[in-house]
């Protein structure tokens, strides 16, 4: 169905090929999933079967692409519309009208169907993807997950032979991956749909896949091969898979039901070693940077005028006590209460719009409880100068970009420096310490995302809060990238800062987190240590933790180091 | 057992809720709310403009949605009220040719060179001077604000669909330019959130200085990546049309909006009056043949049209009275619509145009009734 025929793809100044030596076929009514680490030319590749690369995004293709017999060469991007359907990372981004129905209907329009056909389809794909209720709703208005099918129903209307889909899974919690993905089933099972996918999350996805290729580093040719073949040599591969080679199980199990099966055996010999705990929180040994001296007279007197914070319990950094957030008539957060002690790892979980990053905003003094209290470090965080607060809590927002204004990171760590009144140098040595060889001279924008998060990292922890707060901090994340924010986040809690990661990927909290705090709906429905609140969850255990269930092993580190 | 048949009957004429099958016509709204502006436009009676603006508020009140141009109503009233405002302050500024003898106050004059003579810039005030300015102002503003009725309640997309199809992929640019506002001031919001996330003050002139090129940024990121989007969805994807058929097109539609343009220009000047006419009506034909044209060129089709059904049709015709009855006025009892300023009298109702104007109320009658909005709004996401 797609063809490459030795291609190569060099972006105008770009020193070498970001894609080099791709040849292979990928067969029709396939689900074949793209996997590597970042910045190998994953998307590059996706870009090169809709035609977007080169004809959108400038650059020279060498050799040839073919889909459905037509070559991208003499074929421009909105000539393959009906052949190739496809969605990029941000379904924002893919939308031209503003609601539902016109939505699905739009690609059809453009290719001039019958209004008869369209009203069929519209009909079918709305059923097909479980979106009849929402047909008249604004796209403005849909939640993460119906975002996503939108964009994948907007794409199949016109009835494409191919989807090309860039880590469709990625924003999502749990539960809407896994409405995406039985999509996608369901298309390569019924329709015969030959489905192109490239995705981080390969614990989502890699048991659907059909075939894998994997693009194993920058300028290298792609490996294609079962997902058990490529998942035996793959850098990176999903916890199961971690296991699996542990074990020196064979063939690979790619899902938890195959890896279970096999697990008798580990289970017994894990059966009588004790799971190792997570690391009792420390005694603090951070305290907060000195307030600046100038002016110190001033910042004594708004201390002092502002409402006595509630008593939190001796030596915890944070508390928050029967908080409510409404935002017009919604209730954003129900009498939500939290006691954060230092050196304390807390995961903050639950469904997009579950109130997540609303509780995160009211640490962060972005949102003026509408009842209750929130205090951190005895403070009040919405009545609190900015310039103070930073000292005592900071927060890397989801998309850290929105952080970084300068032209250089040189620039960006003086700025940071300026603003907590560090002594010059502590903001760049902290990016050093973080993740080394970012340059100087460098922009924020062209830094890969796991450098852009260890920059914004570093600015936050310029101010040495005691709490310090991350939302969704491993979107677009590799699994490299992720298990260096492991190893500096568990060295920042060693050091007795308290963190709270509100996130949707439950390998993460399972590696980091001491304590999971489960949300729905705005009310707190689960708070406890890690290992007791996910195993029992079908929705939050880690991969790990369903296979060696009951036993409450969460990590493949843990189990290596009991074997 | 007869209330139940009286209760069904009623039913059977209240309005329906709306949905896609009996929207009313987006171009239904702006007729009626130009048939509104026309009559503001012919009258100068404060009582009568009031009139207009409180029918036009009633029925966006009664009918809008809740969707993001729905609140633009709000907006055209206080650029309304603004345009007031100015118009009395220039009067009271510069003054005004209107012969007054009631004295309010004198302002100090500045002198003016010789070669400024017959501008005035302060000197006295008379009551008759700010009644007339009012009452302009009110004019205009009234206009402003019956187009503002028609942009809440008209959906913009949906309008642009309906034009001819050689100028529909410009109408899909305009749309998607429209979105570029609301998604701007969503960035301003995130970053400034993310100054004081770094302990910055998020006010004053050196905070719009740093966040305004990353806003920039990201809107221009994300219309290249609709763009890129539109493309792979088959925008702009075009049928073989024969060489001369195209240069026809051209030629029709330039020249037709040449004639168009001169036409409208004998009609305004005195002198034309003449050729206008026939140069407006041929102009037009030759347009409307070259979009025809054009339109063999795209090979689009469109998804469920907007019907203009019985309820559109009721909706403009209603728009199309008050302006004809309103002219109408005009021309038997032209006093009532322009209340005398020299010399200076209180204005009244007059009762014929006023129930004219209340027959604009119609669409809040007839139109359906949008549904209710939905409770859900993930919105939460943004603050952080």
């Amino acid at each position: 169905m797609i063809r490459f025929d030795a291609v190569s793809v060099t972006y105008d100044e770009a020193a070498r090929p970001a894609l080099q030596g791709v040849d292979l076929t990928v067969p029709e009514g396939e689900l074949v999933l793209l996997v590597g680490p970042s910045g190998v030319g994953k998307s590059t590749l996706l870009g090169t079967v809709s035609g977007l690369v080169p004809h959108f995004t400038g650059g020279t293709l060498r050799g040839r692409v073919t889909v459905a017999g037509r070559d991208t060469r003499t074929h421009r991007p909105r000539e393959l519309a009906d052949v190739v359907g496809t969605v990029g990372q941000d379904p924002l981004a893919h939308f031209v009208t503003d609601t539902v129905e016109d939505e699905l209907a739009y690609g059809m329009e453009s290719l001039g169907l019958a209004p008869a056909v369209m009203r069929r389809r519209v009909e079918e794909t709305l059923d097909l993807l479980g979106l009849a209720e929402l047909r008249e709703r604004p796209i403005a208005t849909l939640s993460g997950g119906q975002r996503q099918r939108v964009a994948i129903g907007s794409v199949l209307t016109p009835h494409p032979k191919v989807l090309v889909l860039d880590e469709p899974t990625s924003a999502l919690d749990p539960a809407a991956a896994e409405e995406v993905l039985a999509v996608l089933q369901r298309l390569v099972h019924d329709l015969g749909t030959t489905v192109l996918m490239a995705e981080h999350r390969l614990e989502r996805v890699v048991q659907y896949a059909d075939q894998v290729i994997l693009l194993p580093g920058p300028g290298q040719a792609p490996v294609l091969g079962t997902p058990a073949e490529v998942m035996a040599v793959s850098p990176v591969h999903p916890p199961v898979v971690a296991l699996g080679r542990l074990a020196g199980w064979e063939p690979l199990p790619l899902s938890v039901r195959d890896a279970r099966r096999r697990a008798a055996a580990l289970r017994e010999r894990l059966a009588d070693v004790p799971v190792p705990q997570p690391t009792a929180a420390p005694e603090p040994v951070l305290a907060p940077a000195p307030a600046p001296t100038p002016g110190g007279r001033k910042g004594w007197f708004r201390r002092s005028s502002a409402p006595a914070a509630v008593p939190a319990p001796p030596g915890a950094t944070a508390a928050v006590d029967r908080l409510t957030v409404r935002r017009g008539r919604i209730t954003a957060l129900h009498e939500v209460g939290l006691t954060l002690a230092p050196g304390e790892t807390v995961a903050l979980m639950g469904r997009n719009g579950a109130g997540k990053s609303t509780l995160l905003s009211a640490l962060v003094g972005l949102l003026e409880p509408t009842s209750g209290t929130v205090s951190v470090g005895g403070l009040t965080p919405y009545r609190t100068a900015p310039a103070e607060l930073i000292r005592r809590v900071g927060l890397v927002p989801q998309e850290p970009r929105d952080l970084l204004y300068a032209d250089t990171v040189a620039a960006e760590c003086e700025a940071a420096d300026a603003d907590a009144n560090a002594p010059a140098g502590t903001c760049r040595a902290l990016v050093d310490e973080l993740l080394p060889g970012v340059p100087d001279t460098a922009h924020p924008r062209d830094l890969s995302e796991g450098q852009r998060l260890a920059l914004a990292l570093a600015l936050v922890l310029t101010g040495r809060p005691p709490l310090l707060l991350l939302d969704e901090p491993t979107r677009g994340l590799d699994y490299a990238a992720k298990a260096r924010l492991v190893t500096v986040l568990q060295g920042l809690a060693a050091k007795g800062h308290t963190i709270v990661l509100a996130t949707h990927d439950v390998e993460l909290a399972a590696e980091l987190a001491h304590r999971v705090v489960i949300l729905a709906d705005g009310e707190t429905v689960a708070d406890g240590p890690t290992a007791e609140v996910v195993v029992s969850s079908p929705a939050f255990a880690p991969q790990i933790a369903k296979i060696l269930a009951p036993q409450h092993w969460l990590t493949v580190t843990q189990v290596r180091e009991a074997l | 057992m007869s209330s139940g048949a009286a209760t069904a009957r009623w039913g059977r004429w209240r309005a329906p809720e709306a949905d896609r099958r009996n929207a009313v016509h987006p171009g239904a709204w702006w007729l009626w709310a130009l048939g509104l502006a026309v009559a503001a436009s012919r009258t100068t009676n404060p009582l009568l403009l009031a009139l207009v603006v409180a029918v036009s508020g009633y029925v966006v009140s009664a009918r809008r949605t809740d969707a993001p141009w729905a609140r633009s109503y709000l907006a055209f009233v206080k650029l309304g009220l603004l345009v007031i405002a100015v118009r009395v302050l220039f009067s009271t500024l510069l003054g005004s040719p209107i012969p007054g003898s009631h004295l309010l106050l004198t302002l100090p004059e500045v002198p003016l060179p010789q070669w400024a003579q017959g501008i005035r810039i302060g000197g006295p005030v008379t009551a008759e001077q700010l009644v007339f300015a009012l009452y302009d102002g009110a004019k205009l503003a009234a206009l402003l604000i019956c187009v503002g009725a028609a942009n809440a309640l008209a959906n913009p997309a949906r309008l642009l669909k309906c034009l001819p199809g050689a100028l529909y992929e410009v109408g899909v640019a305009v749309v998607v330019a429209m979105t570029f506002a609301p998604n701007m001031v969503a960035d301003v919001a995130r970053l400034r959130t993310a100054r004081r996330l770094r302990g910055r003050p998020t006010g004053g002139i050196k905070a719009i200085a740093q966040i305004g090129l990353p806003v920039l940024e990201g809107a221009l990121e994300r219309s290249v990546a609709v763009a890129a989007s539109m493309d792979a969805r088959g925008y702009g994807r075009s049928a073989d049309v024969p060489r001369a058929v195209r240069r026809t097109t051209t030629v029709c539609t330039l020249g037709g909006l040449l004639g168009v343009c001169a036409g409208s220009y004998g009609l305004l000047a005195a002198e034309g009056a003449g050729y206008g006419l026939p140069l407006l009506a041929a102009g037009l034909a030759a347009a409307v043949a070259g979009l025809r044209l054009g339109g063999r060129r795209s090979l689009r089709t469109r998804y469920r049209p907007d019907l203009f059904g019985a309820r559109s049709w009721l909706v403009a015709g209603s728009g199309a009275a008050v302006a004809a009855l309103m002219i109408w006025a005009g021309s038997v009892n032209p006093e009532a619509l322009h209340p005398s300023v020299v010399p200076l009298v209180a204005p009244v109702l007059p009762l014929w145009p006023a129930l004219a104007v209340a027959v604009g109320l119609l669409p809040a009658f007839v139109a359906p009734v949008p549904a209710l909005a939905p409770a859900v709004t993930p919105v939460l996401k943004e603050s952080s």
